[in-house]
């Protein structure tokens, strides 16, 4: 059986990672949210503040715990598929990764069990801080790991020492040419994300006529934060494409579908980019576009894929149609926004059924945008993992054969299949479950703060209790 | 520099391993014990006498896992290849396990499921856990700083039965843990199985002290033809198993607990000994494993400042949930 190694490495980073991402993806911004709700009771005392943060706390509790299991996962992907790379980068990823761990559990253990386990017990301004704190925490987490990743897409700040990077300048390899791009259009990503989520949950319960004034004040709140982010993460998202130009400039001619360098280059709406023939099969675009949005000039000239040799080529197809698809999605969203601003002028905004339902059908697309956005950038790199330094294959663990990495790959989709049907089912029992006046106590359930499930009191299956029938009645 | 950095981070790795292994040990050895317990209160029990504290313990294998590419990336790029498939199963049973704790109390129908994931996910990932020991005492396939060996290289005779020690190991320290947090018939379960356990684990801690110096030339050397203090540490592992044994049969609460943790730290130690400062045997040493000096410095600073709020931590929660567990009910 002929397996490839390298490919399958790939497919099941890519899995897990995907599969990892989402979480925190939603947790970043719903923490920060969490933050302002608890700011919003202590300084109006609310109480539907009050009960919506008790709720989004519950949701934030599940959601955090699936990434946790997943990120554990994590720790150990680079080292048993890709050990060439992990030893020659250890000196910078090791300190870095590692301080995202330390980060986290500093988080976990001094301010996560207060903020889940706190209410009634703490004072309400210690309960405020410690919420804040989370929020702040989650950010600090994803410093470093964006560090990481953009280090390795602009690397900086060291020097080649035997096939093995050693780091002369902390500050610039930490603070590398692409990280606050990076940093920026992720934290924006993560604000959608969380603004998209309470927005549609907030008008599925809105739908249905359950608790409405506190749900009217989440959507409100909600929707006037998209309305200035989705424009804001265009902007971003402009110079990080930008800041790729100048570091990455095959990366940006795979995302535009142009082989050859030239100017007047047009932005390509529609495309079959073909490897083998290094062009486009067929092709729809706007004359000079892509040369205007990238050199702000229709004579700019625009990079093109051939520039480099095929073999150094990223795989075009995936990284043109994903980049269609986060920014296409991203156009959705303004759009979505600025309807919520004309509703809200005509005072429809809460009455609007199929309003309600868009923003619903809308919950999917910030994850979806995330996810192509780092397909873009991840694949768009391709065959480097470490830019223009070591390439994938140079990366792999020697000693990997195709059986043994596609044996843990069906393992890992196994094993992720059960936890998150597992998960995503407890979630939905918690949301429809709703902002109940007092939390239950289940029997045995002992509160802690690593195991943040335990926050949400919700029962797994119908015979432990009978209300959440009657909610959904 | 006047300070041996790869020496401090031996000591904070070392010390994370055993922190981890003891910690871990009697939770995990709960799980294994899990379907031989008498019946379904004394699974509540057993579950709720870890539930609080369980949880710090993943943070020593993260640490641990992120510390050892920092510090000795070469040990991250050597066993986590050459221990591929156990690494995976390790990690797989640590899920179902970990899932288990949040969804078991909330469950009533579905409850038996995840009986089986706590069970089956808690003897995978100890079977796993004692394997890599085994591997490392066997050593690794490695030329030029890099893996060569096969798949299933880690998986011999010797790491099968080191693999079952670990079982039974960890088992003994659940056994000895439930002693100490329970009372009435899950006690007095616990004390019967426990003279069990121990007789067990000496079994293979004999066949291992035999086995080791045939596959492992270094160590024969080393037991052998040098005169050591090295024999302290298996002599201090008998005295504990000794008393652990008396212990029991007098029906001893806390002794017992506290005399497996004292098998298991000086076993470790005759280990370390044994190997030290080989640390991806046969041939490199923590010096030729270490990252850059400028690296282990920089990591240094942050871990530094969390192991201190970490044991706070730990300490913290066995202080709050001190007590025995009584049947029909958790802390609260």
């Amino acid at each position: 059986m002929d397996l490839d190694p390298l490919l399958l490495s790939r497919l099941q980073f890519a899995f897990v990672v995907s599969f990892h991402a989402i979480f925190p993806v939603f947790t970043i911004g719903l923490a920060s949210y969490i933050a302002v709700l608890h700011g919003l009771f202590y300084k109006t005392e609310n109480p539907a503040w009050d009960r919506l943060a008790l709720f989004w706390t519950k949701v934030f509790a599940v959601v955090f715990g699936m990434g946790v299991v997943s990120g554990i996962v994590m720790s150990f992907q680079f080292g048993t598929n890709w050990s060439n790379f992990s030893y020659a980068t250890a000196n910078f990823l090791g300190p870095v990764l590692s301080y995202e761990v330390v980060t986290a559990f500093f988080l976990e253990a001094a301010f996560l069990g207060v903020l889940l386990f706190g209410r009634n017990k703490v004072p309400e301004g210690v309960h405020l801080f410690a919420a804040i704190m989370v929020a702040i925490g989650t950010f600090i987490s994803s410093f470093w790991i964006l560090s990481a990743n953009s280090w390795m897409q602009t690397p900086a700040g060291f020097e080649m020492i035997d096939g093995r990077f050693h780091i002369v300048s902390w500050t610039e390899a930490i603070f590398n040419p692409s990280f606050w791009y990076r940093f920026t259009h992720m934290g924006l990503a993560s604000f959608l994300t969380g603004g998209f989520v309470v927005a549609g949950v907030s008008a599925w319960f809105l739908l249905r006529k359950r608790d409405v004034e506190a749900n009217k004040k989440a959507l409100s709140m909600c929707l006037w934060l998209l309305l200035i982010l989705t424009p804001a993460q265009a902007v971003v998202g402009d110079f990080h494409g930008l800041n790729t130009l100048e570091h990455q400039p095959t990366k940006v001619a795979a995302m535009e579908g142009n082989w050859e360098t030239s100017s007047n280059v047009p932005l390509l709406l529609f495309a079959i980019p073909d490897k083998d023939s290094q062009s486009n099969l067929f092709e729809i675009g706007i004359p000079n576009l892509a040369s205007i949005v990238l050199t702000h000039s229709a004579e700019g000239e625009v990079p093109g894929i051939s520039a480099v040799p095929v073999d150094e080529q990223p795989p075009v197809a995936i990284v043109f149609w994903s980049f269609r698809i986060m920014v296409g999605l991203g156009f959705l969203m303004i759009g979505v926004a600025l309807a919520g601003l004309f509703l809200r002028r005509k005072g429809r905004v809460f009455e609007s059924p199929l309003y309600h339902k868009v923003l619903v059908g809308m919950i999917a697309s910030p994850f979806v945008a995330v996810l192509a956005g780092w397909i873009v950038t991840e694949a768009g790199r391709a065959p480097w993992l470490v830019y223009g330094v070591m390439s994938h294959a140079q990366g792999l663990t020697p000693s990997l054969t195709g059986g043994m990495a596609l044996f843990t790959l069906i393992g890992y989709i196994g094993v992720y299949s059960v936890v998150f049907l597992v998960g995503v089912y407890y979630l939905s029992r918690v949301v429809r479950q709703g902002m109940l006046d007092e939390p239950q106590e289940v029997q045995g359930e002992i509160e802690r703060a690593k195991r943040p499930f335990s926050a949400a009191h919700t029962p797994f299956d119908d015979d432990t209790d009978n209300r959440i029938e009657g909610a959904n009645a | 520099m006047t300070f041996d950095l790869a020496i401090i981070w031996a000591g904070i790795i070392g010390f994370g391993i055993i922190m981890y292994v003891i910690m871990d040990g009697f939770d995990l050895g709960l799980g294994i014990l899990y379907p031989f317990a008498p019946d379904e209160e004394a699974r509540d029990v057993m579950m709720n006498s870890v539930a609080p504290v369980w949880d710090g313990n993943e943070t020593w294998l993260v640490l641990g896992g992120a510390g050892l590419l920092g510090a000795f990336p070469l040990v991250y790029s050597v066993f986590l290849p050459a221990l591929y498939i156990g690494v995976f199963l390790m990690l797989a049973g640590l899920i179902f396990r970990g899932i288990s704790f949040e969804f078991r109390f909330k469950s009533k129908k579905n409850r038996h499921w995840w009986n089986r994931a706590f069970c089956w996910g808690s003897a995978v990932a100890t079977f796993a856990q004692g394997a890599v020991v085994g591997a490392y005492i066997q050593g690794f396939a490695v030329e030029d700083f890099v893996y060569v060996g096969g798949a299933l290289d880690w998986l011999t005779p010797f790491t099968v039965l080191t693999g079952l020690g670990m079982m039974a190991g960890y088992s003994l320290l659940g056994a000895t843990w439930l002693i100490l947090k329970s009372e009435g018939h899950v006690q007095q379960w616990a004390y019967r199985i426990a003279p069990k356990l121990l007789l067990a684990v000496l079994a293979v801690f004999a066949i291992v002290s035999i086995w080791t110096p045939l596959v492992s030339l270094e160590v024969r050397e080393r037991w052998l033809s040098q005169l050591h203090l090295i024999w302290i540490f298996p002599i201090l592992a008998l005295v504990c198993a000794a008393v652990l044994y008396r212990a029991v049969k007098r029906q001893k609460e806390g002794l017992p607990f506290v005399m497996a943790l004292g098998l298991f730290i000086f076993t470790y130690l005759g280990l370390i000994a044994s190997k030290w400062p080989v640390i991806v045997p046969p041939n490199y040493t923590i010096w030729d494993a270490s990252s850059a000096p400028e690296s282990q410095l920089f990591l240094l600073i942050g871990v530094l400042f969390v192991i201190p709020i970490v044991l706070a931590y730990t300490a913290w929660s066995y202080w709050v949930f001190r007590g025995k567990v009584k049947v029909g009910e958790g802390y609260h």
